[in-house]
């Protein structure tokens, strides 16, 4: 195999008049479409898409996926992301054709059985979150959040509270909470956390006006710290009229332990992807599903799926709805998987995941807080955050350098840069799926390359180098942006 | 005994007592007392995986299929091998985002592959790496429209684009003070003589959609430069299977063109995973949602491709950001990437042409032989729509008892619909035979 071949592009692989498919015949008249239609409906400049055979697909496709890190091939430290082994069990009964080939506008006693997969998912997600009903449909965390929002908007739209309008997001929070909020036409206001790394009740007091209208929170939150105060949070907003949204990133550190709807939350948003072990696939599809209390259950968007007797049914009937949030009912595919990994797991391996999730940070962070600065030293949940300012100031060692070196010991690296509250922030998660060994074999690499940062802080700058590429030039590709390929004039 | 659970008594004995503390429960003594959960998840115990497996079995069989004239949106199309050897590859399936570009150069590339294969279908330069679906494309679409021309609150959308996109369009704008718009229709297609009264200076955007929800076609000649005069911008949603042979959103004139590419590649599951494109005019780019792929080098010299020009994005934008789309379909995004691969050029202008073809031949069939209306006599892609002489939720369900998911019910979708109206689609898979047997069908049901 030459290099060249390992580094084309598919278009680059084309050749005139080569296929990769077969067609079948045409079984009724070949009229041409020059015939169907005007002239001025039709396509006039033909399209560039490769000519290559089948072989060549599979193989160029091949061989990209070999530049690809992936969970099946080791250790995802990412914070915040939740990247737990994805059972293969899960792509088994996704694949069923009994459930991959229904049609979303089929009549609904054809499709009975996944009606209530989605009815068993939702109650099952209800009772681990301590909510009363949700929905399945949003597509991915950022739309549950949307929906979240929505929620909001619709219930104080009914109250005729439309003078709140304000949405408090702590400075710690995932980026996409902030965005959510104000596209979904609410002002957003950033809430300082406390020297403990918490929200501050002091903050929040300064807020509770008749312009709130919630708060967003992640618990634990993405320092990995739970919210000690979150009754009183919980409390101090109810009483200001206000709402709580429950970000679920977080949720692997806490299920059968602690309870969102116990909280005080009235909205949350689940990633599946994350703590119900659907592959993420390299960005998506995931599934941002969003449960409620009796409250906003009113506001859910339309169709919701419901039962009655034996039947299970979409309801469509929602006067107080929200809406229509997506096309559809949601990414099932998705849903299947989780509906399968809740099955296997159950309510006493659900409970043990969140236990060793939380056993496994705090193993790494025991193990490794001697070599790099913990800015919050307490008992973590399922992550925690290191900071590598002093090695910074010490070698010129960022955690940049640190993320790059750690792919060329074979594992991925850490979140980088988030939280922001924190300066060069790693934010470690293991997960519950990673057994002693793996968790030894990282603290063995991380301590290797603290050693690497006093004594040759240079060859860190240089990592990774026995990767598909080596460090990329990100400011050219902001610069001079090239985001396709061009066919030779 | 979990499978995904690797911990033994001893490790978590060992690894408790390198944290220091007695037990398990001890790491959990942050949370207060009050709001610890002391009982059980009232779910079942965990199983098996064969218990599982079987209990999921169970489940698919009490759905039931039907040979499919289904559309609307998503559609019953022939799915070449490759697709799922590809989408099964684990390395792509179980990777995060491509944060780490040296250890994603694999699902980078195949994004930026997706880019270029959207900018050809849609004749238009910029892509972005997917959105959600083409519904919620739309709504982002017509966002973008609004961030990207001055002093603009309103947008224009033609009455035949999709029921449901209309009520996403609702969801997503009613409290941004953004007004919604809705142009008639005329004879099954948009009144296109209605444009210029509806344009005013504060329409950002007029959003069509063609093959219609009728399936109808609709000819936009000239509407791309009455927008243009008026600095509004030109948004087209196409079922992309239709543009191997027809015209392309680019060649409208369009500025952003929108859709999904279930056609491509994708199972139909019930409405979902699916992949909804976006592609748009240079100008349109700094203000594009979603993941972008682009390439560059790397140190040494090589090619490589990473996630660019994130300052559009929630991550740094924050509460400034004018979409919250943080990740992609990617998955899905690469199925329709290796489905256009191995159809190829000429594949798709086959499947296009076939499409039309049988749908014709099927539209034709049901005037002749059953002696039924169409709609409109509009041109039509793979998607028609019939004007029953009875009501088509009746003449379906008849339908559905032999086996045959005659199609989409209008009323069901929008009761603003006439109970008359049957949406039929016909794709590459459906066969002659399969045909015949759908005029037999229909002509029982009105019996």
């Amino acid at each position: 195999m030459s290099a060249g071949l390992q580094d084309t592009l598919i278009f680059e692989r084309s050749r005139e008049g080569r296929r990769g498919f077969r067609v079948p015949d045409l079984d009724v008249p070949a009229v041409d479409p020059k015939n169907m239609v005007g002239p001025q409906f039709l396509r006039v400049k033909e399209t560039s898409l490769p000519e290559v055979s089948e072989v060549d697909v599979i193989r160029h496709y091949t061989r990209l996926s070999k530049k690809n890190y992936c969970i099946d091939l080791g250790f995802y430290p990412l914070g915040s992301c939740t990247m737990k082994y994805n059972p293969k069990i899960n792509e088994e009964t996704a694949s069923m054709p009994g459930f991959s080939r229904l049609h979303p506008l089929q009549p609904q006693h054809t499709v009975q059985g996944i009606l209530e997969l989605m009815y068993e998912l939702t109650q099952g997600l209800c009772e681990v979150t301590g909510m009363s009903w949700g929905t399945l449909q949003p597509f991915a965390g950022a739309h549950g959040e949307f929906t979240g929002m929505k929620f909001f908007k619709s219930y104080f739209k009914k109250r005729g509270e439309t003078k709140r309008t304000k949405v408090l997001v702590p400075d710690s929070a995932h980026g996409t909470n902030p965005a959510s909020a104000h596209i979904s036409g609410f002002d957003v206001v950033e809430l300082p956390s406390n020297e403990k790394g918490m929200v501050s009740i002091d903050e929040l007091k300064k807020h509770l006006d008749e312009n709130l209208a919630g708060i967003m929170l992640t618990n634990p939150n993405t320092l990995g710290i739970y919210e000690e105060d979150i009754s009183e949070i919980a409390a101090l907003v109810h009483e200001a009229g206000g709402l709580l949204y429950y970000d679920g990133a977080n949720l692997n550190a806490v299920m059968g332990k602690s309870r969102p709807g116990d909280m005080g939350f009235d909205v949350v948003h689940l990633n599946l992807h994350k703590t119900f072990s659907t592959p993420h696939g390299g960005g998506g599809p995931g599934s941002g599903a969003v449960m409620v209390n009796k409250k906003l259950e009113p506001f859910l968007p339309a169709p919701a799926v419901r039962k009655r007797g034996d039947e299970y049914y979409l309801d469509h009937d929602i006067p107080d709805s929200m809406g229509r949030i997506s096309g559809f009912y949601g990414n099932i595919g998705v849903l299947v998987r989780a509906y399968t990994y809740i099955s296997t797991m159950g309510s006493d391996g659900l409970q043990r995941a969140s236990e060793l999730a939380v056993l496994n940070a705090n193993y790494l962070k025991e193990k490794l807080k001697g070599r790099y600065y913990l800015p919050y030293d307490r008992t973590c949940k399922h992550e925690f955050v290191f900071s590598a300012q002093k090695m910074k100031d010490d070698y010129g060692v960022t955690a940049l350098d640190v993320a790059k070196a750690l792919l060329d010991f074979g594992v991925h690296a850490p979140t980088v840069y988030f939280p922001l509250v924190v300066h060069e922030s790693m934010m470690i998660e293991p997960t519950e799926t990673e057994s002693k060994e793996s968790l030894d074999n990282f603290i063995d690499i991380m301590k290797e390359i603290a050693d690497l940062a006093e004594k040759d802080p240079e060859k860190l700058h240089e990592m990774p180098l026995t990767t598909p590429v080596r460090r990329v030039d990100q400011v050219q590709a902001a610069k001079h942006p090239v985001l396709r390929w061009q066919p030779e004039e | 005994m979990f499978s995904y659970l690797p911990h033994t008594d001893e490790e978590i004995k060992q690894m408790l007592a390198d944290i220091g503390v007695e037990s398990i429960d001890e790491l959990f003594a942050d949370i207060p007392e009050k709001i610890q959960f002391k009982d059980t998840l009232q779910l079942p115990k965990g199983k098996s995986e064969h218990e599982v497996y079987s209990r999921l079995e169970a489940m698919a069989k009490k759905n039931t299929q039907g040979v499919s004239f289904l559309g609307a949106g998503i559609y019953d199309h022939i799915i070449p091998s490759t697709v799922g050897a590809i989408m099964g590859r684990t390395e792509f399936a179980t990777s995060y985002t491509p944060y780490q570009p040296e250890i994603s150069q694999g699902v980078l590339q195949a994004i930026f592959e997706f880019q270029t294969l959207m900018n050809e279908i849609t004749s238009l330069p910029v892509s972005n790496a997917s959105l959600y679906d083409g519904h919620t494309a739309a709504s982002e679409a017509c966002a973008l429209a609004v961030n990207s021309t001055r002093k603009t609150d309103t947008i224009l959308y033609s009455g035949t684009i999709h029921p449901y996109t209309k009520e996403v369009l609702t969801t997503y704008f009613e409290d941004l003070g953004v007004k919604l718009v809705e142009l008639p229709e005329k004879e099954g297609v948009l009144d296109a003589g209605s444009v210029k009264e509806y344009l005013t200076p504060q329409v950002a955007a007029l959003l069509v959609q063609s093959p219609n929800i009728y399936g109808n076609l609709e000819d936009y000649t000239g509407i791309a430069d009455i927008l243009h005069e008026n600095k509004s911008l030109f948004i087209i949603s196409s079922n992309p299977m239709s543009l191997g042979v027809l015209k392309s959103q680019g060649e409208w004139g369009a500025d952003i063109a929108i859709g999904d590419t279930q056609p491509f590649g994708l199972p139909a599951y019930y409405g979902g995973p699916t992949v909804g494109y976006i592609a748009a005019s240079e100008k349109l780019l700094r203000k594009m949602p979603g993941r972008i792929v682009g390439q560059t080098v790397d140190e040494e010299g090589k090619r490589a491709y990473v996630l660019t020009l994130q300052a559009r994005e929630q991550h740094i934008k924050r509460e400034r950001a004018t979409s919250n789309i943080c990740s992609n379909q990617a998955l899905a995004a690469l199925g329709t990437t290796v489905y256009l691969s191995t159809v190829g050029k000429k594949g798709l202008e086959e499947l296009s042409a076939q499409n039309m073809q049988k749908a014709h031949h099927l539209a034709e069939k049901l005037q002749k032989e059953a002696g039924l209306e169409l709609l409109s006599n509009q041109p039509f892609f793979n998607e028609f729509t019939l004007k029953l002489p009875s009501e088509a939720a009746e003449v379906a369900d008849k339908m559905e008892k032999e086996g045959i998911f005659a199609g989409v019910v209008l009323n069901k979708l929008d009761p603003s619909y006439p109970k008359d109206l049957l949406t039929v689609a016909v794709t590459e898979k459906r066969t002659a035979e399969e045909m015949e047997k759908y005029v037999r069908s229909i002509k029982g049901a009105l019996k």
